[in-house]
């Protein structure tokens, strides 16, 4: 397994890596800080005053096992709560913030929302497959709280290069049923016999996998590079249009 | 009609968004299942003809949905085009596909550490308009979710769960407006009902379950007993789009088992209210069990039917109340038409001329105790019943031979903390699915209770050994499914009672049934115990 190797640059207080965390680790502890943490931390880390997650910055914690500890028991009287987690739960976590912080920062700086919006719905052509409160198509994700849930950096490369890495949760499936047209839609969910998906025409529907005579699901991202399609500042529009999206709670 | 017309006909309703039009017409597309109860009218009955008498011994189960909550189930699901719309308590909201059961998507709800519901942290399902759903949630929100990706559109706070405020009911639509009211009887909370604009989530019409100074109705509270009178909402209203109304059942006055310091009627705990569907004006009500110390919650569905009545067409409302009667209103004007026991009842002895009931002087909590019939739980409660237009017979989940011993004690409001002055005590054996049953052929009972709703009179009754809080659901060949806390789910002849067909699923049954059609084929939904069950005719 590849391991990775966290380190972080020391400024001031700021804690360091103490560990060694798996990829695997990492990715899981991703998933878990956006069920569990990001609606009062943000998804840079940054939202509670005096705590950069991402940044190493804590307020208690010293170690790595400080912050498993402040994870699972809580810290009384603030509104940090005790999470129902065990301790190998609670370390990916630690394991997601320590490879956050060794990432860079996104470089489309300066954007306005207002502006990204309309490019949005306008020339950048997004809702003809992404949705944002109830606007645009639901054949890709819904966006309407992208800014809660994905770091600027990883909309960034989103935009710029969408197939480097695509989301299980956001893989299209396209099914060649025994009679009729091949039907290509998102993967909403598979067993051993049945196949659910969202179809092109905005249907829930499900596939029986003994009535195909094949399906396949497909890795590479459906989405086009905006890299060349728009200018830089306009990247940058978007992007802070998509980091301002918080959804509804 | 050409096949290729009939295939563009086919497409169209698959992508059809669920219009009010289409909630009002609920009848003529009997594969799906529109609202909790089937129709604004809330009978609770399917014109599919699949499954028939003859043919339900061959029921094959097709799926099982095990929920992650062990709280009790007692949710109805909803099924548009194939879709099925439900809940997991205490409220998460799934779409999963109705033939297979596999899950679309699920949406988490994040309860406020606050909520405190009374009697069980669940939700009852979801209610549906275009393509948006609406959900109540026990913390006292309601939210609206995108019903193709779960995508939550508005979240509005209605009510304040640190006073007992929540929602365990599903939602109403009617028109452009979702309708929900409060439960929190056993708190001290004053009751309301309210319609949200279904696109903003903005409050449009508040109406208040008791009558605040000035309004008709506020002199029968004592003092300033109105400000924590309970009077809450926990089971989903009725609709007429013929006068617009909008009907609902409001529970208990509170505290519930002390109305000393309360005196009057207590408008309008323990009624069924009309209200005006765009205004949410009182048009008229109903009071069932006036100055009511024995927690007889109104909250039952209001059954909408069209009847012979004294020889004449006649637009009624069919209750059978907590209190244990049984009530024909004519849903118009609120008119009293007929009011007769169901089960035993000893706290009162008739009605006057304008159908209040008479009740007997010695029917009132004490400070040793009054025994009552029927007992705390009622001669039934909240579960579904069902009309059949088919049978023309009213079928009541029944608790009979029941009665408690109503005990009152002081008890002053504190404002969060349960408010209900006393208790009942069982007097008989209390029986629950999983523990040892020792009942006599004289003690409690629960039963299906078959009602000619032209005479009062009891038609046929199926017996179970223990009691139910099971629904009912009928259907046009005049199948009739119910089950009960022995954890049987079975089919009876809705014309005679007969036992058809059984299954033990090892959960109380606790909900309401539904039936639906995907692809040609009938199938009939259940929650029990913690599980959703899916059944349809063997192929």
């Amino acid at each position: 397994m590849r391991r990775v190797i966290v380190s972080v640059a020391l400024l001031g207080a700021v804690l360091q890596a103490q560990h060694e965390y798996a990829a695997a680790d990492v990715e899981n502890g991703g998933r878990q800080y956006v069920n569990n943490c990001v609606y009062c931390h943000g998804p840079e880390g940054d939202q509670i005053a005096g705590v950069d997650l991402l940044h190493g910055r804590f307020k208690r914690a010293v170690s790595d096992d400080d912050i498993v500890q402040i994870i699972r028991n809580g810290v009384p009287g603030t509104g940090m709560p005790a999470q129902n987690m065990n301790e190998n739960q609670a370390r990916t976590i630690v394991a997601y913030l320590r490879s956050a912080a060794a990432a860079p920062a996104s470089t489309l700086t300066g954007g306005n929302p207002a502006r990204g919006k309309a490019l949005f719905e306008g020339k950048g052509g997004c809702t003809g497959c992404h949705r944002v409160s109830g606007t645009g198509s639901r054949l890709a994700p819904d966006l309407s709280d992208i800014g809660m849930q994905r770091r600027a950096v990883e909309l960034e490369t989103a935009l710029l290069d969408p197939g480097s890495s695509v989301l299980p949760q956001h893989r299209f499936v396209q099914v060649t049923p025994k009679t009729g047209a091949p039907v290509t839609g998102r993967l909403l969910n598979q067993d051993t016999f049945t196949l659910q998906m969202i179809d092109s025409q905005e249907r829930l529907r499900t596939f029986i996998i003994a009535d195909l005579r094949d399906y396949s699901v497909l890795k590479d991202s459906r989405m086009p590079s905006y890299k060349d399609k728009l200018s830089r500042q306009e990247l940058a529009d978007i992007l802070s249009y998509l980091v301002s999206l918080k959804g509804v709670k | 009609m050409k096949k290729g017309a009939l295939f563009l006909f086919a497409l169209a309703a698959a992508n059809a968004q669920v219009t009010f039009d289409r909630i009002l017409n609920a009848g003529k597309e009997p594969q799906n299942w529109l609202t909790y109860s089937g129709g604004f009218a809330s009978q609770r009955y399917s014109t599919l003809n699949q499954i028939t008498p003859e043919n339900v011994q061959n029921l094959e189960l097709q799926w099982i949905f095990q929920s992650r909550s062990l709280e009790r189930y007692e949710a109805t699901p909803l099924v548009v085009d194939g879709v099925m719309y439900t809940v997991q308590n205490p409220d998460d909201v799934m779409a999963m596909d109705a033939v297979t059961g596999r899950i679309y998507w699920t949406y988490s709800y994040q309860n406020s550490p606050d909520a405190r519901p009374c009697c069980g942290r669940l939700s009852r399902g979801v209610a549906i308009l275009g393509e948006t759903l609406f959900l109540g949630t026990i913390d006292a929100h309601v939210v609206a979710l995108d019903a193709k990706s779960g995508k939550p559109l508005w979240n509005s706070k209605v009510g304040d769960p640190e006073k007992g405020y929540a929602i365990t009911h599903a939602p109403l639509i009617v028109k452009d407006k979702v309708i929900v009211g409060m439960a929190g009887g056993e708190y001290g909370i004053r009751g309301y009902i309210l319609a949200l604009d279904t696109k903003t989530g903005k409050e449009a019409w508040r109406f208040y379950t008791i009558p605040g100074p000035g309004e008709p109705g506020h002199e029968s509270w004592q003092g300033d007993s109105w400000q924590h009178g309970g009077a809450s909402v926990w089971v989903t209203g009725s609709y007429d789009p013929e006068t617009n109304l909008t009907f609902w059942g409001i529970g208990n006055p509170g505290p519930d088992w002390n109305g000393d310091n309360r005196a009057g009627d207590n408008l309008y705990a323990c009624s069924v209210v009309a209200l005006d569907a765009d205004t949410g004006k009182l048009k008229w009500y109903y009071q069932f069990s006036p100055h009511d110390e024995f927690d007889y919650d109104a909250t039952q569905i209001p059954v909408l039917a069209d009847i012979d009545w004294q020889g004449r067409p006649r637009k009624v409302m069919l209750w059978a109340n907590r209190n244990g009667l049984f009530y024909v209103l004519d849903r118009q004007s609120g008119q009293f038409l007929s009011g007769k026991p169901f089960v035993k009842v000893n706290w009162m002895n008739g009605f006057d001329e304008r159908g209040r009931p008479m009740k007997l002087a010695s029917a009132a909590s004490s400070k040793t105790g009054t025994l009552i019939y029927p007992g705390n739980q009622g001669g039934t409660n909240w579960y579904s019943p069902s009309y059949s237009p088919h049978t023309g017979l009213f079928y009541i989940p029944t608790w009979d031979n029941y009665s408690s011993l109503y005990v009152k004690q002081d008890q002053d409001f504190v404002e969060g903390r349960t408010f209900a002055g006393g208790g009942p005590r069982n007097t008989g054996p209390a029986t629950k699915a999983g523990v040892q049953n020792f009942r006599a052929e004289d003690d409690i009972y629960g039963a299906v209770r078959a009602i000619d709703p032209k005479t009062g009179e009891k038609k046929w009754e199926f017996k179970m050994a223990d009691v139910t809080e099971a629904g009912i659901l009928t259907t046009a060949t005049d199948v009739l499914f119910s089950g009960g806390h022995e954890g049987y789910f079975f089919a009876l002849d809705a014309r005679d009672g007969k036992l058809l067909w059984k299954a033990p699923l090892g959960g109380e049954v606790r909900s309401g049934p539904m039936t639906y059609m995907v692809n040609g084929r009938q199938y009939v939904a259940v929650d029990a115990g913690n599980s959703l069950f899916v059944w349809a005719l063997r192929q």
